[in-house]
């Protein structure tokens, strides 16, 4: 008797308890997931990558045999330092908007003689892509700790973030999903991986401001081009043009509504 | 009433004239824009079994990419409209079975894969149910985009209407909903009608874990 009224109890207690143990179970897990971050964040494997990108920055290469030091990423040739913090922005000598790797690729156009169209064909991880990925890499590394600072005064500016943001929006593919289907409300999650809100500033930092950066479930470092891209093949979409003028407008409505948070790049993701 | 007062009258109502037709436009569907439109049209290429196809879209699609409009008292009319068309698109099951096997619904549920450019058009498609909601909550590993299904059956029964609801949610669910989340699993051929019958035996089913 005594033996079933324990029984009973501890079952009792162990029902009662079981919807409790499920949700600290996930919120154990984001929290584990934040530690394994903590305790890897001083050893970023993305600064091989930087400690690559620098050494291609400063070599001689294409046809026209010629450094990227005095590549203008907006603040001046050869201004490195706070460069990605204001990116993207309005390029005069392009008459475009532009974000890092739009630039770098007129960059290696004008000074190494190299063909853009080869860097936009070429897949990510490999090849010329492979480069472009170093020099991101060094690139935000020496923005790191900045404000996020993009303007929108140039009317180019102004319209590319409306045009950005009417591209968040728009719903298309087999499933109907947006970029805002994720990221448009506050503390939602897909599995257990956290969603920023990108329409608010806070969000929006969260999101913009860690990207470039090192994905530990790949193994690779990933561009913010290659972020974007892995966004719409999940969205069920076709394939994003690399340096298209759709990547340009959404990253100038992130990095907009971003403004004021901190670069925190290169980031350290799941 | 002097000449002076007649033109600040005049003045005012014009303003405010004026102040309701920019709040009129401000809430009025979205213009179409050719430069938004060539910037998309540029701004993708086909892979594999992700075609251009993909980026035209079909009614619901564009109304639900001005969430301003959509959900404004203006929008209603077209709100129910939209969800009328996805409801008369919905065909109840063709052997007038409606619940089956929740151990391959959960196995649907389970999977996310599929439809992208990366996957063969062989490639089976999963629900991506536990993406968005809680289903079992053996499952810690769940999204919250959509409410929680635990205990869906044992809160609701399995009256006809419960039943009919369900099947029309998980088949269209714009047809309740003209701008909900949750992919049109049938409308698009996501799902098949077995498989929407196997995912329906796991939130119905009282012999499924969810309705334990």
């Amino acid at each position: 008797m005594q033996r079933k009224f324990t029984l009973g109890l501890a079952l009792g207690i162990l029902t009662t308890m079981l919807p409790i143990s499920s949700t600290t179970y996930a919120q154990n897990a984001t929290d584990d997931i934040a530690k394994y971050r903590e305790m890897i964040a001083d050893g970023n494997p993305s600064e091989l990558y930087e400690a690559a990108g620098e050494e291609l920055w400063k070599k001689p290469a294409g046809p026209k045999n010629a450094t990227l030091e005095k590549c203008d990423l907006g603040l001046g040739p050869g201004v490195v330092k706070g460069a990605a913090a204001q990116l993207p922005r309005y390029f005069k000598d392009t008459n475009k908007v532009q974000d890092l790797e739009s630039r770098l690729m007129t960059c290696m156009q004008k000074l190494q003689g190299r063909d853009p169209q080869e860097m936009v064909d070429a897949p990510f991880q490999k090849g010329p892509k492979k480069d472009m990925e170093a020099i991101v890499a060094y690139v935000v590394t020496l923005s790191k700790g900045d404000k996020i600072q993009v303007s929108t005064n140039h009317p180019k500016e102004k319209e590319m973030y409306e045009l950005g943001k009417r591209a968040f929006f728009f719903q298309g593919g087999p499933m109907d999903f947006s970029c805002a289907s994720c990221h448009a409300e506050d503390g939602k999650r897909i599995r257990l991986q956290d969603l920023p809100n990108l329409t608010t500033q806070k969000g929006a930092a969260l999101g913009w401001g860690y990207w470039p950066a090192y994905r530990v479930s790949s193994g690779q470092f990933w561009t913010m081009q290659q972020r974007l891209n892995d966004c719409y093949r999940q969205q069920r979409f076709p394939f994003p043009i690399y340096g298209s003028d759709l990547t340009m407008a959404l990253s100038m409505y992130m990095a907009k509504n971003a403004n004021g948070g901190t670069v925190e790049t290169p980031g350290l993701k799941r | 009433m002097n000449m002076k007062n007649m033109k600040s009258l005049l003045a005012i109502c014009s303003f405010a004239l004026l102040a309701i037709a920019m709040q009129e436009s401000a809430i009025a569907q979205q213009a179409n824009d050719p430069k938004f439109n060539k910037m998309i049209k540029d701004g993708f290429k086909a892979d594999g079994i992700a075609g251009l196809d993909r980026i035209d879209q079909d009614a619901t699609q564009k109304f639900c990419s001005d969430p301003v409009f959509a959900s404004s008292k203006q929008g209603e009319k077209m709100r129910e409209k939209i969800q009328k068309m996805n409801m008369d698109g919905i065909k109840q099951p063709s052997d007038g079975k409606y619940i089956g096997d929740w151990k391959k619904g959960e196995a649907i549920a389970q999977s996310g894969r599929g439809a992208t450019w990366t996957d063969k058009a062989d490639t089976p498609i999963g629900g991506g149910c536990y993406n968005c909601h809680q289903i079992d909550q053996k499952e810690i590993s769940y999204g919250t985009i959509g409410p929680t299904l635990w205990n869906y059956g044992k809160l609701r029964g399995n009256s006809q209407e419960v039943i009919t609801y369900t099947w029309n949610r998980i088949n269209n669910s714009k047809a309740y909903n003209a701008c909900s989340n949750m992919p049109r699993f049938a409308h698009f051929k996501l799902l098949n009608e077995q498989q929407i019958q196997d995912v329906m035996a796991l939130l119905l089913d009282p012999t499924s874990p969810v309705n334990q």
